[in-house]
């Protein structure tokens, strides 16, 4: 059994524009010790999931499963969820300097997390723990800067005491959301070295978020591309660099510069992402997709088993033979060399019911 | 911080300096002579000289006016115009009664607002937000002495015609005649003043809580498995609480000055009643300390909420 076992996850939100459906039916395990990485632009509702599981949105209407190491947490009473969030699952958000309170010490911070969940451990040792877990993260002279408020730290730092607060209590399970995208890319190298060797020392899981495929391939055992809500496609990571189903993660892929300049021009993905209110039938990125025929406008695809590979899932209607995909993707590659070609997809988005 | 006292001193220092330069100029803006007036219509032009020249009108103004920064600064603020009483010894029999009146009503619209606003902003638009709003605003427009009448009316004239004398019409007991006394004719002007103000407080609270409720902090003190009470108040309500002390100091000190519409409804011989009499005289000397100590209370109130701030938020303290 997976220790967190999502199943059907859907979250909306009442706007007065309409029913907003920030999650449609998302489905993921995460396997104890292992990192998975969920990938997705902005407004994928990568966050949304995660903080829905741990009980952070309101607001929101919810249905669908998270079984969290035998709990189910969807529809838990807050007291529940509160004493699994911080103790049992640890979260560590984008930017750390907003997200620790500008009013207090960094140790005050964390003797509270700890206190708040054991009140049996005494300031003093907390205190000592606290100072402990800021030089485990790698923050030089941790026992005076203790003491020190968030502004004193610099991008890297609070990071790294936003991870040192979160490992606290030694959860099982660590939720990163964008853990270095507000920071530049030599600290992010160093936060996510400190991330594996906490992972590698206490055996914790890790939901990892993230817009960046550079942090996916650095750190993922298995990854989920999300888009518009739900997920596209679920891969071990190297059969996602390497031999991707669905076109979105393609077209992810192929918006990155290449190592050693094998590419002429990034090939971006024309159109932008489709609004979540009123979204109609038929696959969500069809739209924006180069491959997209008759079918992909009448029925949403499943998420469903691709070239024979257990691990591997894609929701597309395109072939799940190996050799055929791939055929495709040549032919495509021969049709557009660098760039593709003015299409009516990138029109095609305006519409709307 | 040493650095930033001092720098905040020296301004109050300075504004002080400035205001009693424009009081001063009042003594000249005034219409009315001084000497005549005090020596009476069927005065000799010898006599007014002489009460000129008692009084110092008869030095250059440079002169005259050292003379009053001098006295002034050794609490020495001369005599009323009617009674030759020292000026200081007027405001010191009025001051505990403003004070009195402001304290209580200070802590009850504070208390009061404060506590309303963090409710709204826990449920916005929800139907308890809405009422506290529909709450404050209500007496929010209605005119101090409009409230005062009313609650004068309801609490003392009905009660009192049911034989049940609760509350007096008015006047002051002061604490020495016992607590009882003195709570009985403070709590009507105390509501007075604390049910207009509340709205303000209400209506910053929870604009300021619903602000911070959006902070990324708090969601982190959310995640970190916080019971909620105790993310609102320790992490959010102690980051909204900027503004409202601000808000609180500036108010407070403004009303040391003097209460005025409240005091002459209850008939409360503070220092905002004391300033009315003392217009209607035309007595300067009163009219001028008063002024000047309800500006020493704004300036100290200033630098009191500056030192505050620093207090509250570890990143000013650098600054």
């Amino acid at each position: 059994m997976a220790l967190l076992e999502v199943r059907d996850l859907r979250v909306a939100f009442n706007t007065p524009d309409g029913v907003l459906e920030a999650v449609r039916g998302l489905s993921f395990d995460v396997d104890r010790g292992s990192t998975l990485a969920i990938v997705g632009e902005s407004g994928s509702g990568k966050s949304v999931a995660t903080q829905t599981i741990t009980g952070l949105t309101s607001g929101a209407r919810v249905s669908g499963s998270a079984r969290f190491d035998g709990t189910e947490l969807i529809g838990a009473s807050s007291e529940v969820l509160r004493t699994i969030r911080g103790a049992r699952i640890g979260m560590i958000f984008q930017d750390p300097l907003s997200s620790l309170h500008p009013y207090y010490t960094v140790g005050w911070q964390i003797v509270e997390m700890i206190r708040a969940h054991d009140r049996s451990v005494s300031t003093s040792a907390a205190r000592r723990r606290a100072a402990d877990l800021l030089g485990v993260v790698g923050i030089p002279h941790a026992r005076t800067r203790i003491d020190d408020y968030p502004h004193q730290f610099s991008g890297g730092m609070r990071q790294r005491v936003m991870i040192a607060m979160a490992m606290a209590l030694d959860p099982v399970l660590l939720i990163a959301d964008e853990p270095t995208t507000a920071l530049d890319v030599t600290v992010q190298a160093q936060v996510l070295a400190v991330m594996r060797r906490l992972q590698e020392d206490f055996g914790t899981a890790i939901i990892l978020i993230t817009h960046d495929l550079g942090v996916v391939a650095e750190m993922s055992d298995e990854v989920v591309v999300m888009y518009a809500g739900s997920a596209m496609e679920r891969a071990p990571r190297r059969t996602l660099f390497y031999a991707n189903h669905h076109p979105y993660s393609e077209g992810l892929l192929g918006s990155l510069p290449a190592k050693g300049g094998t590419r002429d021009r990034l090939t971006p993905i024309l159109g932008v992402p489709p609004s979540l209110i009123g979204l109609p039938a038929g696959c969500p990125f069809a739209p924006r997709c180069p491959y997209a025929f008759d079918r992909c406008w009448r029925e949403t695809p499943p998420l469903r088993m691709v070239f024979d590979d257990p691990d591997h899932a894609s929701a597309c209607w395109l072939t799940p033979v190996l050799s055929e995909r791939e055929a495709l993707r040549a032919a495509r590659v021969d049709r557009e060399p660098d760039q593709p070609q003015e299409s009516a997809s990138a029109t095609r988005v305006e519409v709307r019911p | 911080m040493a650095r930033f006292l001092f720098r905040r001193l020296a301004l109050g220092l300075l504004i002080m300096w400035l205001i009693s330069l424009a009081v001063f100029a009042l003594f000249f803006i005034a219409p009315n002579d001084v000497a005549r007036t005090l020596a009476g219509r069927q005065a000799t032009p010898e006599t007014v000289a002489l009460i000129s020249a008692r009084l110092g009108l008869d030095q250059p103004i440079w002169k005259q006016y050292l003379d009053f920064l001098g006295k002034a600064i050794h609490g020495d603020l001369g005599y009323d115009y009617y009674h030759q009483v020292p000026v200081t010894e007027i405001m010191a029999q009025a001051l505990p009664i403003t004070l009195s009146l402001v304290a209580g009503g200070a802590i009850i619209w504070l208390v009061m607002g404060v506590f309303n606003g963090v409710v709204s902003a826990i449920r916005p638009r929800s139907f308890v937000d809405r009422s506290l709003t529909a709450f404050a605003l209500f007496f929010y427009s209605m005119p101090t002495f409009f409230l005062g009448l009313l609650l004068l009316y309801f609490l003392y004239y009905q009660l009192t015609v049911a034989g049940y004398p609760i509350f007096p019409p008015g006047g002051y007991a002061p604490l020495s005649d016992g607590f009882w006394p003195w709570l009985q004719h403070m709590i009507l002007p105390w509501f007075t003043l604390a049910l207009v103000s509340a709205a303000t407080y209400t209506r910053l609270t929870r604009a300021s809580m619903l602000e911070v409720l959006g902070e990324d902090y708090v969601r982190t003190a959310r995640a970190k498995g916080i019971r909620e009470s105790r993310v609102i108040t320790r992490h959010a309500l102690r980051s909204a609480m900027t503004p409202i002390v601000t808000q609180f100091g500036i108010d407070v000190g403004a009303l040391v000055g003097g209460v005025v519409v409240t005091e002459t409804v209850f008939s409360l011989p503070g220092l905002g009643k004391t300033s009315i009499d003392a217009i209607n005289q035309q007595d300067l000397p009163v009219i001028i300390g008063i002024v000047l100590f309800a500006s020493l209370a704004v300036v100290v109130a200033n630098i009191v909420v500056d030192i505050f701030y620093a207090v509250l938020d570890p990143r000013v303290r650098l600054h």
